[in-house]
């Protein structure tokens, strides 16, 4: 065919285009849904709680993925850093996913446990007064702020819409668990602890008066990397292999 | 209305009103019903912007249909194109400035009071602002005019031009104030929740149907080659813009949304997106303007046609920054079959994009001794420059090794803004200072000494940014993986932040320089327009090329 024939007729031109631009995502992007050993088989995985979810939901609000990822590369020196490679599996239920692509803070993919609660809420409110060179913005507004929860319910049952496997159960629970999590006298707590393992219970924000977002946001940072039990992950198995 | 029925029968006239009136009703809507504080700001500011579009079409044809649209050319619309660019130009560079000054200075520009002037708001409104706004408007209104001429036919469509031209800024709007309220998709590049995505899906099928119903009304046979680039950034562009926003809302009277894919399909889904926004919107669009304002300025035909037909389909394809996406997610958790395709496709992509470059340039044999009597030229010419320049950075980042330092490092931001200072915004500036006097009938522009002034400001405004990059990035990469003699990590990551530090301020200082060259600019235009004599219309203007051609 003659290229004149495509510049005399849009409509040609307009579907050669798409059928171009359309071949590279298909081979590219569209194994990825359909090759098993996309994903690796891994223990410990288990959907946000739904006061993990509502933090979360704060990270990204504010943006945090700009600065941080949530990416370990199996190089020598960031698993030395930051602690074992990220796995494919341990961002299943990240919707959107929030590996992030530049670093001008440390990676957090593994951040859970390494700071005490009370670190996180100084850094939080005022990144300099425990890291002097620090560049990060300040978020003492997140300890004031009462955090809004009246929808929590809708929140996990759109999620699970795209493929989180909450329970009706976790999503009727859903507002109870999250007031549980903030309290660790809550009697609800082996309930939530049942439905979520490894969940922590605690008043995060050191305010057992309000259920703040400094709350939620530190639920959500102390989980992150916690799931996955590494102690039965083969990395060398066949199936692990990608 | 009574002149409109004197006229043919104009269904835009119908339609326009029919879509502001549904975007009215939804506002209203969730104004009333809506118990999320968020959606209801941004609805009153929905609504307000629907009336105040319906009040500037009420006001354009409430006294009959202007000449404008049954003349030639349209040319309003191109002209608001124009100075809405200059606009957000200057809004996102300026943005841009403070986000630097903050990582230069957190104890100063930080306000812990105001959350929404924290980094983590303003970077998406910064790079949305200058991809979205700037570089938006700038295409629109640069394929709107090219659209025309090269087809020696009127913009088609009518008052649906008016409407993308508005519609755009509502979603601009939406967008930038919604991220200040920390509604984000937070997705890198496609921050906007779920209803203003599907505003912009709706004035982007306007928009392709714009200029698409004026190639169909050509009197030329070929189309040229510069709409086949414009053509293929609408169409491509709406393709990653609706997969990649695919979400669920938590309901629809919210602001919230959760995205139809999650983890590393997501990823790869995103970057696949975000690198073709690079491809198609930063690449694609602006080569369009490169196919026919250096021709144009330089009084020469492009260089080659068959390099034309090559450059494109290999661009779309081959480069296909379609397939390059995968090198944004190099020794992550994507699969090793996916990073290596992602990569060979990266490198060979340089080729492609030399070829353009190539064309490009050799336009100008034979009116090389142009570039030192025509800053506008010369504007013109160096970003191509720069373009070949980043797209051949672009593949040796993308190398599996390279990328292992490079990745998560301020390299990177130093190749986007190569790219989009030196490219975007210099064949950007070129055009519009093109543009200016032949749409406001000017005979020339108020100074082109302002312009060598922009010039070389904004020459020298990058030459810190990339280069205080390039050092701060490779420093950081080096840092982090450096060992101390017992086998230990050398630095602590806040020493490598600190590290940064002399390095943000040279940057944030080549960014001040970089805004104060477009400034100079909008002065320089906003003279031109205001003042000058008027020469008249574009038949002098084609006179004088003719003259020149014949001498």
């Amino acid at each position: 065919m003659n290229h004149g024939t495509l510049e005399r007729n849009s409509i040609l031109l307009v579907v050669g285009i798409l059928i171009v631009v359309a071949i590279g995502g298909l081979v590219e992007v569209a194994p990825l849904f359909f090759v098993e050993s996309t994903i690796e088989k891994v223990q410990g995985m288990r959907p946000y709680t739904p006061l993990e979810l509502a933090g979360r939901n704060i990270y990204i609000r504010e943006g945090c993925y700009l600065c941080h990822s949530q990416m370990i590369r199996p190089l020598r020196d960031e698993v030395e850093r930051y602690g074992h490679y990220s796995l494919a599996a341990e961002s299943l239920y990240d919707h959107p996913f929030q590996w992030g692509s530049k670093r001008t803070g440390p990676d957090l993919a593994r951040v859970g446990g390494k700071y005490s609660d009370e670190w996180h809420r100084a850094h939080l409110a005022d990144p300099r007064s425990v890291v002097p060179e620090s560049v990060m913005p300040p978020y003492a507004f997140l300890a004031r702020t009462p955090l809004d929860y009246r929808d929590i319910e809708r929140e996990l049952a759109a999620d699970n819409t795209v493929g989180v496997p909450y329970t009706k159960d976790m999503i009727d629970n859903a507002r109870a668990d999250l007031e549980a999590q903030a309290n660790a006298d809550s009697d609800d707590a082996t309930k939530l602890a049942k439905r979520y393992p490894k969940v922590q219970i605690r008043d995060f924000d050191g305010n057992p008066d309000l259920i703040s977002e400094a709350d939620a946001l530190i639920a959500y940072m102390q989980m992150l990397g916690t799931l996955v039990d590494f102690s039965t992950y083969k990395a060398d198995a066949p199936e692990n292999k990608r | 209305m009574q002149a409109v029925s004197e006229k043919p029968f104009r269904p835009d006239l119908v339609a326009v009103p029919v879509v502001l009136l549904l975007g009215t009703v939804f506002a209203l809507i969730e104004v009333a019903k809506s118990p999320d504080p968020l959606m209801v700001i941004q609805a009153w500011t929905f609504l307000a912007c629907m009336l105040g579009i319906s009040t500037f079409f009420l006001r354009r044809y409430a006294v009959g249909l202007p000449d404008e649209e049954s003349g030639p050319y349209v040319n309003d619309v191109v002209k608001a194109g124009v100075i809405a660019s200059m606009f957000w130009g200057i809004v996102g560079m300026l943005v841009g400035v403070v986000i630097a000054l903050q990582l230069a200075f957190p104890h100063i520009f930080y306000f812990s009071n105001f959350p929404f002037t924290n980094f983590g708001r303003l970077r998406p409104l910064h790079t949305s602002a200058v991809i979205f706004a700037f570089g938006g408007n700038v295409l629109i209104a640069t394929s709107f005019y090219v659209v025309q001429r090269t087809c020696h036919a009127r913009l088609a469509g009518g008052s649906w031009a008016w409407f993308v031209f508005w519609g755009y800024q509502t979603f601009i709007v939406l967008a930038g104030t919604g991220y200040l309220l920390g509604i984000t998709q937070g997705r890198e590049y496609a921050e906007p929740e779920w209803y203003v995505d599907i505003w912009l899906t709706i004035v982007w099928v306007a928009y392709l149907f714009v200029f698409l119903a004026t190639l169909w009304k050509r009197r030329e046979p070929h189309i040229y080659v510069a709409n086949w680039f414009y053509l293929s950034f609408i169409v491509t562009i709406a393709m990653l813009h609706i997969v990649n926003n695919l979400a669920m809302p938590v309901s629809l009277l919210q602001t919230k949304s959760f995205s139809l894919f999650s983890g590393v399909q997501d990823a790869l889904i995103q970057w696949w997106y975000g690198h073709n926004a690079v491809g198609f919107f930063l690449t694609a669009g602006f080569l369009a303007i490169m196919y026919y304002f250096i021709p144009k300025r330089a009084e020469r035909p492009v260089y080659s046609y068959r390099l034309s037909i090559v450059h494109f389909w290999t661009l779309i394809f081959i480069y296909i920054y379609i397939w390059a996406g995968p090198h944004h997610l190099l020794y992550t958790a994507l699969p090793e079959w996916a990073q290596t395709l992602g990569m060979t496709f990266s490198i060979m992509l340089w080729m492609p994009s030399w070829g353009g470059m190539i064309n490009g340039l050799m336009t100008l044999s034979g009116a090389w001794d142009k570039l030192r009597t025509d800053p506008v030229l010369r504007m013109l010419v160096a970003s191509v420059a720069f373009y070949g320049m980043a797209t051949f950075e672009g593949p040796v980042m993308s190398v599996k090794a390279v990328n292992a330092l490079s990745h998560y490092t301020d390299w990177t931001i130093g190749h986007v803004h190569s790219g989009a200072l030196g490219w975007v915004g210099f064949v950007s500036f070129g055009a519009i200072y093109c543009l200016v006097p032949w749409l406001w009938k000017r005979k020339s522009l108020y100074s082109l000494r302002l312009v060598e002034w922009h010039f070389w400001v904004s020459t020298l405004g990058i030459v810190f940014y990339i280069t205080s990059m390039w050092v701060a990035g490779i420093m950081q990469g080096l840092m982090w993986r450096a060992y101390n003699d017992f086998g230990f990590l050398e630095y602590s990551f806040v020493e490598t932040v600190a590290a940064m530090h002399p390095y943000y301020i040279i940057r944030a200082l080549g960014g001040i320089l970089y805004l104060a060259g477009t400034v100079i600019m909008v002065y320089n235009l906003w003279r031109t327009i205001r003042g000058g004599v008027s020469v008249a219309g574009e038949s002098a203007a084609l006179n004088q090329t003719l003259s020149v051609q014949g001498a």
